[in-house]
């Protein structure tokens, strides 16, 4: 924290703080209960002066969330192991253009511009308990300004590591995309191979200005015994765009995940497209809701559920219309592949005070129809590759900024799990 | 007819059920190398359930009798070997398939990816334009569905092609098209002693055979082909006095 604050700033910090006391019993409205005081804070750990020093576990686990040692093909990248940022660097070419660095750093930095504008403004610390403990035991998290004007088209890679067992990483990450700025940012959350139990809690508050576009990709790649509960809200200006890809490819114990997108500005448009496999026993609740607020705002949410194994996933979506001109679409399927697993699809719409507003949803889901694994054979497919090319298709929505290696890692999923399902 | 050609397709005393009903009973049937049958017979006279049972859909149980493509016995072989071995089909109604795209297709029936080369010339054919990236069959207009099932041949080229009714539903000039898609598949402007490729085209009105020459035409009554003679004539006939009248005459059969 910032050792000599004005007093305004230091009651703003204040306000936050009893805020979140006052909610660190406050359980969740989704979403299994999570024993939070069972873990410790994640560790220190040693910087790093090139990625290409990382463990070479560490980079294959890294890897498949879309992260690469080589940053040839990035334009920035944040490492965070445990509670540490280990490596934080943006490229040279864009040293002007993008800044980085860990979230205190920032609020150190600039402490009036974060308290005003930025720090707790998006997503609130009393929530509940999982907004609270990363407010009161905080242990870093991405900073990412694309500065105006600038249109950064390589990604900026970000990834949060855990290394430990039994440990809880509280991060906040705040993305500020300035009026007319243009990034595309791939964040991978992964936990060590040897990790078994623990805790992610992560704030993300996401500023998109005037006219501009933030394509977020998020690859979590968790443990079987992990919990994870991110806390997300998205701020949308004027003409700006907000693109969401979420991608959940790997078991965890539970996640829990509804991201907020607030459509403030006139004609804003916000898109969320997820891709989840429901592995082993996970728990997996995730959704989105988006505030149609600014007149002339869109947003589409299309969401790809395959359950397998005794898997249990809920897919949200919500569109709440506050303005007359507004228009959103929900578009989610599911295929249950396991009779042990279970799916609940809950399109939610609402029009508060608004009846130009145009809200609706298709949900379905349904197996892959016999009739459409035949049309394949009779091309001399045989059955299994038609059920994979099937499922493949149905999962692989059109994601725009995807980067090779997640397609390829999405495909080899498919395959894996589909072959299981024969 | 030149009957020392090789047989490709065979079918002796094929009985069929769907269900606990009979459908076909006692079908006797043989195509030989680069000869074009024309299939009619009344709605509900079992046309359909022959193809499917040609291609191996599950549902079609054969309670007597054989189907022999090249000499092998296609019992107990898989839709998709089948159509390994040399057998198409041009659905009436395919099924939608969300997700997979009509360029994939012609690639799983070519079975290996076509080069780009090849995908235009399918393209210039059947203007297939916008409808190579679009899922296939999704919202495809009776044309277009038609135009992407012949592609489809035309991309995997069997040896027998079934087509089931491929004029229904098509407007004239999607019909021209479809037909020379066919004749490509057929070459059925060729003297017969040049083709190699068979087909079976079921129609209910023939105007297909205005694109596509046929060898001989059949007419399936009651689960079994009553009768047969040269296409142009049995539909002539048909259209004027009717399917029970055309069967119980005894001229064809003597053919």
């Amino acid at each position: 924290m910032p050792e000599s604050l004005k007093p305004e700033l230091q009651a703003r910090l204040d306000e936050i703080r009893i805020a979140a006391e006052s909610a660190v019993d406050k359980p969740a409205a989704l979403g299994p209960d999570v024993d939070i005081r069972r873990f410790r804070t994640v560790s220190e750990q040693q910087k790093i002066e090139t990625l290409e020093s990382l463990k070479k576990q560490v980079k294959e686990t890294v890897i498949h969330s879309g992260f690469v040692a080589d940053e040839a093909e990035r334009s920035g990248s944040y490492f965070q192991m445990d509670r540490t940022p280990i490596y934080e660097r943006v490229q040279k070419a864009f040293d002007d253009a993008i800044e980085i660095m860990s979230t205190e750093e920032a609020l150190r930095k600039w402490p009036e511009e974060m308290l005003e504008k930025y720090w707790w403004r998006a997503v609130m610390p009393d929530k509940d308990k999982y907004t609270a403990i990363v407010a009161l035991h905080q242990t870093e998290g991405y900073f990412i300004r694309v500065k105006a004007g600038r249109k950064v088209e390589k990604p900026i890679q970000a990834c949060l590591f855990v290394s430990e067992s039994n440990v809880s990483q509280n991060v906040h990450n705040i993305i500020i995309v300035e009026d007319g700025a243009e990034a595309n940012v791939i964040t991978g959350c992964n936990v060590h191979v040897d990790v078994k139990e623990g805790l992610h809690a992560g704030i993300s508050e996401f500023y998109i200005g005037k006219g501009a576009k933030l394509t977020f990709t998020m690859v979590h790649n968790w443990a079987e015994d992990f919990s994870v509960r991110p806390r997300t809200a998205v701020v949308v200006d004027d003409d700006g765009v907000y693109i969401n890809n979420y991608v959940l490819l790997t078991p965890v114990k539970s996640i829990q995940a509804f991201p907020v997108a607030k459509l403030v500005g006139e004609r804003s448009t916000a898109v969320f497209n997820t891709i989840v496999y429901g592995l082993k026993d996970s728990i997996i609740d995730l959704g989105s809701e988006t505030q149609l607020i600014g007149e002339g705002s869109r947003s589409e949410a299309v969401a790809r559920t395959v359950t397998m194994d005794r898997s249990t996933v809920t897919s949200r979506g919500r569109l709440v219309g506050r303005t007359n001109d507004c228009k959103a679409h929900l578009d989610c399927r599911g295929i249950v592949q396991s009779p042990e697993s279970t799916q609940w699809a809950i399109p939610d719409l609402a029009s508060e005070g608004a009846p130009g507003a145009e809200l609706s949803h298709e949900a379905a889901i349904s197996p892959i129809a016999a009739e459409e694994i035949y049309y394949l054979m009779t091309r001399g497919l045989p059955k299994d590759e038609a059920v994979s090319m099937i499922t493949r298709g149905f999962v692989n929505i059109d994601i725009p900024g995807l980067p090779d290696v997640l397609r390829r890692q999405i495909d080899k999923a498919i395959e894996e799990t589909s072959k299981e399902a024969m | 007819m030149t009957p020392e050609r090789p047989v490709l397709l065979e079918i002796e005393d094929l009985h069929v059920s769907v269900g606990d009903r009979e459908i076909l009973r006692g079908v006797d049937l043989e195509i030989a190398e680069g000869e074009t049958h024309v299939l009619l017979g009344p709605n509900g006279s079992g046309k359909s359930t022959l193809l499917n049972t040609i291609v191996g859909m599950p549902g079609y149980r054969i309670t007597r009798g054989s189907i022999r493509f090249k000499g092998a016995d296609l019992a107990g072989l898989e839709i998709d070997e089948r159509a390994r071995l040399g057998i198409g089909i041009a659905f009436q109604r395919p099924p939608a398939v969300r997700g997979v795209r009509l360029r994939q297709m012609l690639d799983v029936a070519a079975g290996g990816e076509l080069s780009g080369a090849e995908v235009s010339a399918l393209d210039d054919d059947l203007s297939l334009g916008h409808m190579l990236e679009r899922d296939v069959n999704m919202g495809f207009s009776g044309g277009e569905a038609k135009r992407s099932e012949m592609a489809q041949l035309l991309a995997q080229m069997p040896e027998l092609s079934l087509f089931d009714e491929p004029e229904s539903g098509v407007d004239l000039d999607n019909i021209a098209v479809v037909g020379g898609a066919m004749n490509t598949l057929l070459k059925s402007e060729e003297r017969i002693a040049e083709r190699k490729r068979a087909g079976l085209i079921i129609t209910h009105t023939g105007h297909i055979l205005e694109y596509v020459n046929a060898d001989v035409a059949h007419v399936l009554y009651a689960g079994r082909l009553a009768c047969k003679g040269n296409p142009l004539d049995l539909i002539e006939e048909i259209s004027s006095h009717g399917y029970d009248a055309c069967v119980g005459c005894k001229l064809c059969q003597s053919l």
